[in-house]
């Protein structure tokens, strides 16, 4: 097993943690984190898979994933900003649960 | 090619400038230099379409960095098509934008249109999947941040929840392409068209990049996060949130699903893209038919809509190419006829609210006397949508039709057929409401006639389509990607 | 190209240019708007005339616009498209007269007008459109058009029958789309009169072209308020007289039966239709209407609801004619498009004059009436007999030629049917002349708007003498090539020669 492979299987695994915790939270800021965890569990995958088998470390997904990151940083503190406006107006730290659909 | 010679190039610096200065200058000059960067977007788009139809598609890349690690673009005819359309249709939205909302909020909203404005351009002429990853990024985070921009708690509910699905739906994106380059080498739209291999890894991929893209078009059953986001946001932001933010990630999955030639070989796929477009129609008529307040009629309207435009994919048929040339043609301008259609009725349903004060249908009584001009416009849009003629959406529809005609799929038929119905009953529910006399005394503010003016024309482009479409049609069939790869 | 070519746009936009200039002017610019309303009215009069000429000459001006692929705007003038644009140009200038009269010191009229021109446009297109395509866009148009005159006075009885109207004609828009874009499919894009391709594609998939027929004769039916797609009719007569009057003698009952004779004698022609077994069903039903509705109309007590049960009951005649299958029965169908109009506008007429002078209603009110409004009660009168088919009114050489196209057409039974209706045409006519002129007045008036013991007012007491005169003339001088009868039998001749 290389290590490429278990890069894979993580970021894979990442991914479904963070998937579950995206849905199963109501909490803003866990979901929040979870969304943090399926980047992260993305570029895992984006390491580890795309270069698998080949010896050499490809700059193409270097590169991506550097601007992966700094897109979702941006979206965190994005979505930061939004839920501590939410918490001054509502002082709450979950969306109202309507069946609006 | 040279810089300063092609239009391309400018159709990302000027909006990108435009967002950086207009966040630092003083709040007075900020209009009067978007104003600038208006026309030169206008003008670059009009060069860019001179171009596309005399020299054929133009390729660029940024800085001269070429592919794998620069950012290469390139413009065929159906993206030239969507420039101009998104320039006119943002142009009409600023200069709302610029008389409808006060000093403040129009110093601020300035920099969000232009981060929208590059973004959509970006997603247009992008050359690689990668890019239109962080295309649709940036357009999520401009659109959020225009929703936000009402500032009361409805629109912050709407657009957290905007946000959270947005971003799954970006980073489902991200994953399936992460998958597609492993399996297939390349990020590159033309080298993965030509080298594609389906595989296991390739199918994975391709499911979680159409979830992904789904969601963020808010297609049947997606949709939930859209109404409250397009019917809570200010007018100016609804129409460009409805005319065009959702129309960048419905562009990539057409160009994955017709390049790539997905609907050659998944065709159940495409039939399940069918049925979800089908659920949308009938669904988002059914909601707007039921709504109480003016804009959200509207956006439900648009999922609606979607599902008109999502019905051209199980009529692309690899067997029929006549069947799919006219799926093709119908589907896009179905989606043109959207764009000014939307826009221009969000735009009228704004000035509505505006005279009345209030959101909601009931207090629209006695509108058709008091604001005729306004009214009219409102109904050239919905004629349009409803798909009457005549009007681009009544050719787009005939188009669609045809096409289920050729190809024998009769379903989608009745599908279009009892969507009209409902769309005429929502559109005309609105319509009864403002015929209405009460014994209230009128206390109505007046929009300014600009607005007014700016709604109807936007209307009456959707209308004028019916008319013109041959242009559009020739346009998005010159030759280029996607021209190669239809049957 | 020449340049009578640009005529049938020509006539189009007249209307259309009044429509939008009338839009942009404010309330209360009420002398500008009746002069540009008046004016387009005649100019449209005068180029129909030239049209005439042309057509007379054998000359088709056409003009066409491709909008999509393989499809095309045809806009052409041949005789059948004349004697429909001819009528509406004509009723159009009285109808607007008595519109302003009727509209006087009444709010939204820049509203009304813009969309009564609008209507008239689409009337235009409608009657000039070269193919289903054309002919389908102007009709989707006039439905648009009229809703907001259904409404216009905008009380919940009026909201409720404009919902009612749409439900009826925005379906049977859909029905029409739906075999109109099959017939596409199967044959491209066919022009109003090339009845060999029909006919080839026929012998090709006889079943497919029969559900077409089918789909195309349902969705017109259902403007020209065929049973039993005719309960919008009587609903929609909440609007005010002038629309009644317009809706029910020319624009939209009209378009529909007029779309049934295009379809019968320019898509499908009238021998292949015959020798389908089309025209049979047709005139089946055409008589059950007729009969239905003249027996509805004679339990109606307002005036209006009885007028509009006698529209549903007339305009069956016209489509009763078509599917006689022989020149004559052609003829009577044809003309009867032209009489019904002039005579029902006029009954429109007074059925407002009477609302508008007096505040009568219904039809008890009538009693002696014809001593205080004479002119308005014989212009009425003139109208009611016409409908009966009493000789020298219009309505006789319809009834008569009818008669004549059921013998020749072998169809006995028909007469049975028209001596039938009528007898119930003079059983819910009759009462309402002898309330009129013989019975004495029974207290006052219901709201007597007009006192000094005088007529209804100019504007509105000439437009239905004018139309109660012509449904004379129409009878006395219909040897006359311009006459309705005569035009009808032009268009026969060229017809069955084809």
């Amino acid at each position: 097993m290389d290590t490429n492979l278990i890069f894979t299987l993580c970021g894979v695994g990442l991914c479904g943690l963070g998937f579950f915790g995206f849905i199963y939270h109501r909490h803003l800021l866990r979901r929040l984190i979870a969304f943090n965890l399926i980047g992260n569990g993305t570029f895992l995958v984006m390491v580890g898979f795309a270069q698998r088998g080949q010896g050499v470390t490809d700059h193409v997904i270097q590169a991506l994933v550097l601007t992966g990151i700094v897109v979702a940083v941006a979206a965190t503190a994005l979505g930061l900003v939004l839920i501590r406006r939410w918490f001054q107006l509502k002082g709450s730290t979950q969306l109202p649960e309507d069946d609006a659909s | 090619m040279n810089m300063i010679l092609s239009p391309i190039p400018w159709l990302l610096v000027i909006p990108l400038a435009g967002a950086t200065l207009t966040m630092l200058l003083p709040y007075h000059w900020r209009s009067a230099a978007s104003v600038v960067g208006i026309f030169t977007q206008l003008m670059a788009s009009v060069i860019l379409w001179y171009q596309v139809t005399h020299y054929g598609p133009q390729f660029y890349a940024m800085a001269d960095w070429q592919a794998p690690l620069g950012i290469s673009l390139r413009a065929d005819g159906l993206a030239t098509l969507f420039v101009l359309m998104s320039s006119l249709v943002a142009s009409a939205c600023a200069f709302y934008a610029h008389h409808y909302l006060s000093l403040h909020k129009r110093a601020n909203f300035w920099p969000l249109l232009w981060f929208l404005w590059a973004s959509l351009n970006g997603i247009w002429l992008a050359a690689d999947t990668f890019n239109l990853y962080v295309g649709l990024e940036l357009l999520t985070f401009a659109a959020v941040g225009l929703v936000a921009f009402a500032s009361d708690e409805r629109s912050l509910e709407a657009s957290i929840r905007y946000l959270y699905a947005a971003l799954l739906g970006s980073m489902a994106y991200l994953l399936g392409v992460a998958l597609l380059y492993g399996a297939q080498g390349t990020l590159a739209m033309d080298s993965l068209a030509e080298t594609w291999q389906w595989g296991p890894t390739t199918q994975v991929a391709v499911t979680l990049i159409l979830g992904g893209l789904l969601l963020k078009t808010a297609v049947f059953p997606l949709h939930t996060w859209l109404p409250p986001a397009h019917g809570g946001a200010l007018t100016p932001v609804s129409a460009l949130l409805s005319a065009l933010v959702i129309k960048a990630s419905f562009y990539i999955l057409l160009r994955f699903w017709i390049e790539f030639q997905i609907y050659q070989f998944l065709p159940s796929l495409s039939q399940l893209l069918g049925a979800l477009g089908a659920g949308a129609i009938l669904w988002g008529g059914w909601m707007a038919l039921r709504q109480t307040h003016l804009k959200m009629v509207v956006a439900y309207s648009t999922v609606a809509q979607i599902g008109y435009m999502t019905l051209m994919f199980p009529l692309l048929v690899a067997e029929n190419s006549e069947a799919s040339m006219l799926a093709y043609q119908g589907g896009i301008l179905m989606l043109l006829a959207h764009a000014f259609a939307k826009a221009g009725m969000f735009l009228a349903a704004g000035n509505l609210i505006f005279c009345t004060g209030k959101p909601d249908l009931v207090s629209l009584a006695g509108m058709s006397r008091y604001r005729p001009l306004n009214i009219f416009a409102f109904g050239l849009a919905g004629v349009s949508l409803m798909g009457l003629p005549p009007s681009g959406g009544f050719n787009a529809k005939w188009m669609l039709l045809q096409s289920s005609f050729m190809s024998g799929q009769w379903w989608w038929i009745v599908v279009l057929l009892l969507g009209s119905l409902l769309s005429a009953a929502y559109i005309f529910r609105v319509f009864a409401y403002t015929y209405q006399e009460t014994d209230a005394l009128d206390t109505y503010k007046r929009p300014r006639l600009s607005l007014e003016l700016i709604a109807l024309s936007l209307s009456g482009i959707s209308i004028l389509l019916g008319f013109a479409s041959l242009w559009p049609l020739e346009m998005i069939s010159l030759p280029g990607p996607v021209m190669e790869a239809l049957p | 190209m020449s340049w009578t070519d640009w005529l049938p746009l020509a006539v189009l936009m007249t209307s259309f240019m009044a429509a939008t200039i009338i839009f942009m002017l404010p309330e209360q610019r009420h002398v500008l708007r009746s002069t540009i309303n008046l004016g387009a009215a005649c100019i449209k009069l005068i180029l129909i005339v030239f049209l005439i000429q042309a057509v007379l000459k054998q000359q088709y001006p056409e003009i066409r616009l491709e909008v999509l692929p393989g499809l095309e705007l045809i806009l052409r003038a041949d005789s059948l498209a004349i004697l429909f644009a001819g009528l509406s140009s004509v009723l159009w200038l009285f109808t607007t007269l008595y519109a302003i009269g009727y509209l006087e010191n009444s709010p939204n009229r820049s509203r009304f007008f813009g969309y009564f021109s609008l209507c008239v446009a689409s009337t235009m297109g409608i009657s000039l459109a070269g193919n289903l395509f054309t002919f389908l866009i102007f009709y989707e148009l006039l439905t648009l058009s009229t809703y907001p005159l259904v409404v216009h006075r905008g009380n919940a009885a009026s909201i409720k029958a404009g919902r009612t109207y749409l439900i009826y004609t925005l379906s049977g828009g859909v029905v029409l789309l739906l075999g109109v874009a099959a017939l596409y499919a199967l044959g491209g894009d066919i022009a109003f009169g090339d009845i060999e391709r029909t006919a080839a594609l026929v012998g090709t998939w006889p079943e497919l072209m029969t559900i077409i027929f089918i789909l195309l004769i349902a969705g017109l039916g259902v403007k020209a308020a065929i049973f039993p797609f005719h309960g919008w009719l009587p609903t929609a007569m909440v609007a005010p007289a002038p629309v009644s009057a317009l809706l029910h003698a020319v624009a939209v009952v009209k378009a529909g039966a007029f779309g049934i004779v295009r379809v019968i004698y320019d898509i499908y022609g009238i021998e292949l239709s015959w020798q389908q077994g089309f025209l049979f069903p047709i005139a089946v039903l055409a008589s059950f209407t007729i009969l239905y509705g003249s027996w509805r109309a004679l339990q109606q007590i307002d005036i209006k609801k009885r007028l509009a049960y006698s529209t549903v009951s007339q305009v069956s005649y016209i489509l009763l004619g078509i599917s006689l299958f022989g020149p004559l029965g052609t003829i009577g169908g044809l003309v009867h498009l032209l009489h019904q109009g002039l005579m029902k506008v006029t009954l429109f007429f007074c059925a407002g004059n009477f609302a508008e002078t007096l505040g009568i209603h219904k039809i008890h009110e009538l009693d002696g009436v014809g001593k205080r409004m004479p002119l308005t009660s014989a212009a009425f009168t003139v109208g009611a007999l016409g409908m009966i088919g009493l000789p020298p009114v219009a309505g006789f050489i319809s009834k008569w030629y009818l008669g004549m196209g059921a013998l020749e057409a072998n169809m006995e039974w028909v007469i049975f049917v028209l001596i039938g209706s009528s007898l119930l045409n003079a059983a819910y006519f009759l009462p309402v002349l002898k309330r009129i002129w013989f019975n004495p007045q029974q207290g006052q008036w219901p709201l007597e708007v007009i006192n000094n013991n005088r007529d209804a007012i100019p504007l509105l007491l000439i437009p239905a003498l004018v139309t109660a005169s012509l449904s004379i003339a129409a009878g006395l001088f219909a040897s006359s090539i311009l006459s309705p009868l005569g035009w009808a039998e032009l268009i026969t001749l060229r017809e069955y020669l084809r």
